[in-house]
């Protein structure tokens, strides 16, 4: 049901898949699952990705993203559904025979073979004639700008070289579909930033069908065409990176990808719209997720920090709210600001201003006004009346797991 | 950072360690025809004398020969057994990983005895084939420990990264896994193979006067003589073995063969 449903968000998305072949599909699954034991770490996900495109798989750890990607390489066959890469149905199909090629999170360079010997590997076990092989790996090492290391050894490279190694390995042997698992992981801030622009270059150079598979959503929005957003063994929602942002089709995908707050409002339905209501403010929302809401409900209204700021004279303001905490970010600041009333934890807003942290000092009361009107809202959860709590250690903890 | 007490207290513990090889070298060298310590003149004629007796020659050829057929069949057996441990689940996995790893429990004596009287029963002759298996069951527990801890820290990956590159699981076997395995089973190889050469208890009861490797050889020399050749043995012996640690220190680092070491 729901991968069905996620099916339906992806741009240009023909509805529910019926067959596992389809012309401009590369890599395909149709209702794929996987159990370890009494664990479901893959449900019923159907997913497309076409020729060409960067596909990145997204969500927190055991949202079933490796297992998805260990499917399409074959360490692990599905226990039902069917996979299928450029058409044809691979489930039976060892990984050695899937034509793929894959990056592995700790590069998983040979430690016994030189750099040379480790990215012909692939060309040597598929036969390649040595001057043949030996053309294609300086080709390869040049094409993510690593010459004169051909005789040393993985240990002898640093962290940045060996993942250079790693994808010119994998894409020496052409493959049909590159398969990156948290590749950028162990690589320190500055270089990862870097990496993730050549990856990206090189990735559309070659147009080659990439899956990518990260827990990092500020990586997913800036490196894919579009993202595949798992929670808890499903694929929550398919789309392009402002889709994914801007129209979340769910409460998780709306809190896990990019900052938000989520403010208490009222619906009140105009005319077939979707008005909310949160204080003075009259904010249009998408009507889908709030069909079994009654009209003078509350619901959780979702906004981005952006979406907010501190209201000028005569706007209508949304929230009254206190100065709680300042986080000085260079660029920008960001503003803690607490209103318990509408939201359960602090509401973030982000000030431009140098001064910000001297015009609204802590404890000052703010009147916050909402510029935008792409917000969207979902019902209350039943759980957890208060809306999804988010605390900023939370948040700080999401984007920076795993390194 | 010891402290004088501390070092003094390591120091102590050392020369404990080292103190009865010391003695025995030191006597290797006494000139005189009696085991006595510390020698009053020096000579090295004992060890003329222990290079050139019959049965210490045939005992250490002896000793080689079972040696390395015990510990290359052990290493056969125990590869085989450490793979399916660590690879595959299967039912009694625990207890036949116990009865592999018994004869750690098993006193040598109990084991040469009961290889002896197997023999009897289906009318062995007592030659090698019964020495070769005592050996075998002695030293398949350190082999399979050996190489179950080196497939234990071989990462996985390197093995995915291989297949996933189209190397079909015989390549992958021959181009990744033994090759990294390497250290590991050469030094379970060789811990076998010294293991065995040494073994006395179990080797006296399964060892006949042809097929008696040098620690029966040495036993039987030493009830009816007392002379520093013994001694003289001993420290070839030392000398033998340290060469043979330092070699595969060298070629294959020895925190690599005993796994002390976490691979990179």
């Amino acid at each position: 049901m729901s991968s069905l449903a996620a099916e339906r968000h992806s741009n240009g998305g023909a509805g529910a898949p019926t067959t596992a072949n389809s012309d401009d599909a590369a890599v395909r699954l149709l209702r794929a699952s996987k159990r370890f034991g009494k664990i479901i770490a893959l449900e019923d996900a159907t997913l497309s990705i076409r020729r060409g495109e960067l596909m990145t798989l997204l969500g927190p750890s055991g949202c079933g993203k490796t297992t998805l990607l260990n499917l399409v390489a074959g360490f692990l066959v599905p226990d039902t559904g069917e996979i299928a890469i450029d058409g044809k149905r691979v489930n039976d199909l060892p990984t050695y025979k899937r034509e793929i090629g894959m990056m592995f999170q700790n590069y998983a360079l040979f430690p016994h073979m030189t750099i040379a010997d480790n990215v012909g590997y692939g060309l040597r076990m598929r036969g390649v004639a040595k001057p043949d092989l030996k053309r294609r790996v300086a080709e390869a090492l040049s094409l993510v700008r690593l010459t004169g290391v051909e005789e040393r050894r993985p240990h002898q490279l640093s962290g940045g070289q060996q993942q250079r190694v790693a994808l010119a390995r994998a894409l020496v042997v052409s493959p049909k579909v590159l398969l990156l698992d948290e590749p950028f992981s162990a690589l320190d801030r500055n270089l990862r930033a870097s990496m993730q622009i050549e990856i990206k270059e090189i990735q559309r150079q070659l147009g080659v069908t990439t899956i990518f598979v990260t827990h990092d959503q500020s990586e997913a929005l800036s490196l894919s065409d579009r993202i595949a957003v798992m929670f808890e063994g499903r694929i929550r929602q398919v789309g392009s990176p402002d889709e994914i942002y801007r129209r979340p089709a769910d409460r998780f995908v709306a809190s896990f990808v990019g900052d938000v707050n989520v403010l208490r409002g009222r619906l009140d339905r105009v005319d077939g719209k979707a008005i909310v209501t949160l204080g003075a403010a009259r904010i249009s929302v998408p009507r889908d997720p709030l069909a079994l809401v009654h009209s003078g409900d509350h619901v959780d209204l979702f906004i981005r920090p952006e979406q907010l700021r501190f209201a000028n004279a005569g706007e209508p303001i949304a929230v009254e709210a206190t100065v709680a905490a300042h986080i000085y970010q260079g660029g920008h600041v960001n503003l803690y600001l607490e209103a318990p009333e509408v939201c359960s934890s602090h509401i973030l807003v982000r000030s431009l201003e140098p001064d910000a942290i001297e015009r609204w000092r802590t404890g000052t009361r703010v009147g916050v006004s909402i510029t935008s009107t792409d917000a969207i809202a979902f019902e209350l959860e039943p759980a957890q009346p208060n809306g999804a709590p988010r605390s900023l250690k939370g948040k700080e903890e999401k984007s920076d797991a795993g390194s | 950072m010891l402290g004088i007490v501390g070092t003094l207290a390591v120091l102590a513990i050392l020369g404990f360690v080292i103190l009865p090889a010391a003695v025995v070298v030191l006597a290797a060298f006494n000139d005189k025809a009696i085991l006595a310590f510390p020698p009053e003149t020096w000579s090295w004629r004992w060890f003329a004398k222990a290079l050139a007796y019959d049965d210490f020659r045939s005992g250490c050829r002896n000793g080689l020969i079972v040696a390395s057929w015990a510990s290359s069949i052990a290493l056969l057996v125990g590869t085989a057994f450490a793979f399916a441990l660590d690879r595959y689940a299967f039912p009694l996995k625990r207890t036949i990983e116990a009865v592999l790893l018994s004869s750690l429990v098993v006193p040598h004596f109990t084991i040469g005895l009961g290889f002896l009287m197997l023999a009897a029963q289906i009318g062995w002759a007592r030659g090698f084939a019964v020495v070769v298996a005592c050996h075998v069951v002695l030293v398949l527990p350190f082999v399979l420990r050996s190489v179950y801890v080196s497939l234990r820290n071989l990462d996985q990956r390197f093995e995915l990264a291989a297949a996933s590159l189209g190397a079909s699981p015989a390549r992958v076997l021959g181009t990744i896994t033994l090759p990294l395995l390497l250290p590991g089973l050469v030094g379970g190889w060789l811990l076998a193979a010294i293991l065995s050469f040494n073994e006395f208890t179990a080797s006296l009861f399964v060892t006949a006067q042809r097929t008696q490797t040098l620690p029966v050889a040495m036993y039987n020399y030493v009830r009816e003589y007392a002379d520093p050749s013994m001694a003289a043995l001993s420290v070839l012996y030392i000398v033998a073995t340290a060469t043979l640690l330092t070699l595969a220190n060298a070629y294959l680092g020895l925190g690599k063969v005993l796994n002390v070491e976490p691979r990179r």
